[in-house]
C-alpha cells in the first residue's frame, strides 16, 4: 500500500466514486450550457445566420483585430518573457505582478484605464490623429483593448518555455562562437516553441472573446462579442442564441485548428 | 599559455578559492578533485560563462577575464554534453562552422572530415536523444573541435562510459592531444588522469593543493587527500614511536598492533603512512631481503582490477598489493591463505597530520 499515490488512492471504490462524481459535475458544468446552446437554436436559424453579413463582418472583424493585436504586441512580448524566465533583478517579483494585472483587474475597468490614454485630448489620441489613427471608435482601439487584456497569457506561457530551456544549452551555443543574438534564434527560441505558439493561440483565442473592454474603447465598429451583447439587449435570448451559438463554433475550430499546428510544429522541431 | 591568476569566485555556499595556475602551449593538464570541488566551475570561468569576483587569466600574452566567451577560442565540454536536443548530429556538429559567408559545401566538407575522424560519421542524420553514451561523446567532442578552440576544456569525459569505450576515448583524446591542441581535462579518477595528462592539478574545496607532473605529485603527494586521489590505497593513520637514528630509520604504529619502519626526519608526529600497492612483495614464507618491514597476514579478497590482480591482506590492518597474473597463480592467492607481506622501508611515504 502506498497511499500517497493517487492511483492506489484512487483503487478505493469510496474514495474512487466521489472524485468521479465531481470531476463528472464540473465537466457537466462546463459542456452543458453550451451544448444547450447548439441544441437550442433551430436549424434553420443556422443557415439563416450563416447569410448575416453583418454578424459574418463581424466575425471577420474580430479575428483579425485579435490576430493583429498577436502580431503587434505579442512578437514585442517575446523579449520580455525571456528576460522574466533568465534574468534575476531586484524588484522581479513586482514586475511579474505586473504582467497578470490585466487578468485580475475587471474588463470594464481595463476598458476605462485605457479610453484614458488613447481618447483625443491625450498625447497618444492626438498623435494618432495625426497620422490617421483612430483609436475611440475604431479598429486600432479594439486592437489595442484585445491586447491589453490577453497578453499575460502569451507572456507567461513563453516564460514558462524559456524556463524549460536548460541554460546550460545557451552557454554551449555561446562556448560555441555564436552571438547571444543567434542563440536566442538558433536554441532558445526554437526548444520553447511549443510554449510559445501554445502563448499566441491563447492570446489569441483570449482576444477574440473580449467584451468589456472592447465596447468601452469602440461600440462600433462591432466585435461579435458586442454584437451578441446588443442582439440580447435590443431583442432576447432567441436572437443572440444563434449568432453565439456561431461564433462559438467558429472560436472552436480555430483553437482546435492552432492546437494541432502548434502540437505538429513542436513535434517536427 | 594560459595564465590563471588568482582566480576567486563565489556562488552562493561554494567558492573557489585564489586559484593560480599556469598552463604552456601543448600541455594537458588534468585538473583532480571530488565532485563539488569546484573544477566545473574553473572550466566556466575560463570559458567565461562565469565572471570571477577577483583575479585575471590571461591567455597567449592577452589579459581575457573580461573577454565575450564567443570570442574567446577556448572550447568547453560539458559533463552531460549540452547537444542540442532539436538539431540532427550533423547540425550540432555544423553549428560552430555556420557563420555568415561560410558556404554550404564548406560547412558539409567540415562536418564530415570531423565526423569522420570522430568515427560518427554514421551518425549524422539522428537526433542527439537517440546517440548511446559513447556516440554523444564523440558528436559533443566534434562539435566543439568544430569551433576551431586553441584550448579544449573537458568536463569528466570519460566518467559514463564503460570500460571498453573508456579505453577507445581515451586513445582519441591522446590522439586529439598530439595533434596540437592544449588540453585541460576535469576528472575525478587519477589513473585516467595518469594515463593522458602531461600535468596534474589537485582541488579540494575550492583551493589548489598542488600541480605537477603525474610522477610528481604521485610520488610525493603533499597530504592525505592527494594520496588517497592518486589511487594509492594502502593509507595508515600512524603515531611516530622512534625519531630517525643514524641511519634515518623511524618507526610509527599503525593500528592493529603493526610497526613500520620508514626513512625520515623530524621528531615524534601524528601522520599518516602510505604504503604504494605495487612495491608490496608477497612471499609464502619470510623471506631475508632488503624489505626490512615483513608482516604476516590472510588474504581476504583476490579480484582483477585494471592493470592485473588486487589481493586484500589482513594483518591487522588491511593491505591492498598489486600482483601479476602468474605470480596469483604460483602462489596459489586465494582468499584464506596465509601469506608474508614485505616492502622496504624506503617505499614508505609519511606525511604530518
Amino acid at each position: 500500500m502506498q497511499p500517497d499515490n493517487p492511483k492506489h488512492m484512487l483503487r478505493n471504490w469510496k474514495t474512487g466514486l466521489v472524485f468521479m462524481f465531481l470531476s463528472g459535475l464540473i465537466l457537466l458544468f462546463i459542456i452543458a450550457p453550451l451544448a444547450g446552446m447548439f441544441i437550442k437554436t433551430p436549424l434553420a436559424q443556422y443557415s439563416e445566420t450563416f447569410t448575416d453579413t453583418e454578424l459574418m463582418s463581424s466575425i471577420r472583424l474580430t479575428l483579425l483585430c485579435s490576430l493583429a493585436g498577436v502580431v503587434v504586441f505579442g512578437i514585442a512580448a517575446v523579449p520580455l518573457s525571456y528576460v522574466l524566465a533568465r534574468k534575476d533583478f531586484p524588484g522581479k517579483g513586482i514586475i511579474t505582478g505586473i504582467v497578470d494585472l490585466p487578468v485580475v483587474i475587471p474588463h470594464s475597468a481595463a476598458g476605462i484605464a485605457i479610453l484614458g490614454i488613447v481618447s483625443r485630448g491625450t498625447v497618444i489620441g492626438r498623435a494618432g490623429e495625426a497620422a490617421g489613427i483612430q483609436f475611440v471608435g475604431g479598429i486600432a482601439g479594439i486592437v489595442l483593448a484585445m491586447a491589453f487584456v490577453s497578453i499575460p497569457f502569451l507572456i507567461n506561457a513563453a516564460r514558462d518555455g524559456f524556463e524549460s530551456v536548460p541554460e546550460k544549452l545557451e552557454k554551449a551555443a555561446l562556448n560555441l562562437g555564436a552571438s547571444p543574438w543567434r542563440v536566442f534564434f538558433t536554441i532558445s527560441l526554437p526548444l520553447a516553441k511549443r510554449h510559445v505558439l501554445t502563448g499566441l493561440t491563447m492570446m489569441w483565442a483570449r482576444g477574440l472573446s473580449e467584451f468589456g473592454a472592447v465596447v468601452i474603447i469602440a461600440y462600433y465598429p462591432m466585435v461579435t462579442p458586442v454584437l451578441i451583447w446588443e442582439r440580447f439587449a435590443s431583442f432576447g435570448l432567441s436572437y443572440a442564441r444563434p449568432a453565439a451559438a456561431v461564433f462559438v463554433a467558429v472560436c472552436l475550430l480555430v483553437f482546435i485548428a492552432m492546437r494541432l499546428i502548434a502540437g505538429q510544429t513542436a513535434r517536427k522541431g | 599559455m594560459l595564465f590563471i591568476d588568482n582566480i576567486s569566485i563565489s556562488l552562493g555556499s561554494f567558492a573557489l578559492k585564489d586559484i593560480s595556475l599556469q598552463v604552456n602551449k601543448g600541455d594537458y593538464l588534468a585538473l583532480l578533485g571530488v565532485s563539488g570541488a569546484g573544477k566545473t566551475v574553473l572550466l566556466e570561468v575560463l570559458a567565461g560563462l562565469q565572471k570571477p569576483d577577483r583575479g585575471r587569466i590571461l591567455f597567449e600574452g592577452r589579459d581575457i577575464t573580461r573577454e565575450k566567451i564567443q570570442k574567446r577560442r577556448i572550447g568547453l565540454v560539458y559533463q552531460d554534453l549540452s547537444l542540442f536536443p532539436h538539431l540532427r548530429v550533423f547540425d550540432n556538429i555544423a553549428y560552430p562552422v555556420r557563420r555568415k559567408k561560410v558556404k554550404s559545401l564548406d560547412i558539409k566538407n567540415r562536418v564530415a572530415e570531423l565526423a569522420s575522424v570522430m568515427e560518427v560519421d554514421h551518425l549524422l542524420d539522428r537526433y542527439p536523444e537517440t546517440l548511446s553514451g559513447g556516440e554523444a561523446q564523440r558528436v559533443a567532442l566534434a562539435r566543439t573541435l568544430a569551433s576551431e578552440p586553441d584550448m579544449l576544456l573537458l568536463d569528466e569525459p570519460l566518467s559514463k562510459l564503460d570500460v571498453k569505450l573508456k579505453s577507445e576515448l581515451r586513445a582519441l583524446l591522446g590522439r586529439i592531444h598530439k595533434s596540437g591542441k592544449t588540453v585541460i581535462h576535469v576528472t575525478h579518477d587519477f589513473m585516467e588522469a595518469a594515463t593522458l595528462a602531461t600535468r596534474v592539478a589537485v582541488v579540494e574545496n575550492g583551493r589548489l593543493l598542488q600541480h605537477g607532473t603525474p610522477e610528481e605529485v604521485l610520488r610525493h603527494p603533499m597530504n592525505e587527500f592527494v594520496a588517497r586521489f592518486s589511487g594509492i590505497k594502502n593509507i595508515f593513520p600512524c603515531t611516530v614511536t622512534q625519531s630517525p637514528d643514524d641511519s634515518g630509520l623511524c618507526i610509527a604504529g599503525i593500528g592493529g598492533g603493526m610497526s613500520v619502519y620508514f626513512l625520515g626526519k623530524g621528531e615524534k608526529n601524528e601522520g599518516f603512512v602510505m604504503v604504494p600497492q605495487e612495491d608490496i612483495i608477497v612471499s609464502e614464507k619470510p623471506v631475508d631481503t632488503s624489505a626490512i618491514n615483513q608482516v604476516e597476514g590472510v588474504i581476504k579478497e583476490s579480484y582483477l582490477s585494471g592493470y592485473g590482480t588486487e589481493i586484500v591482506v589482513d594483518a591487522g590492518v588491511e593491505f591492498v598489493v598489486s600482483v601479476s597474473k602468474s605470480s596469483r597463480e604460483k602462489l596459489r592467492l586465494q582468499p584464506g591463505k596465509k601469506v608474508w607481506l614485505g616492502f622496504k622501508a624506503s617505499a614508505v611515504k609519511f606525511m604530518k597530520s
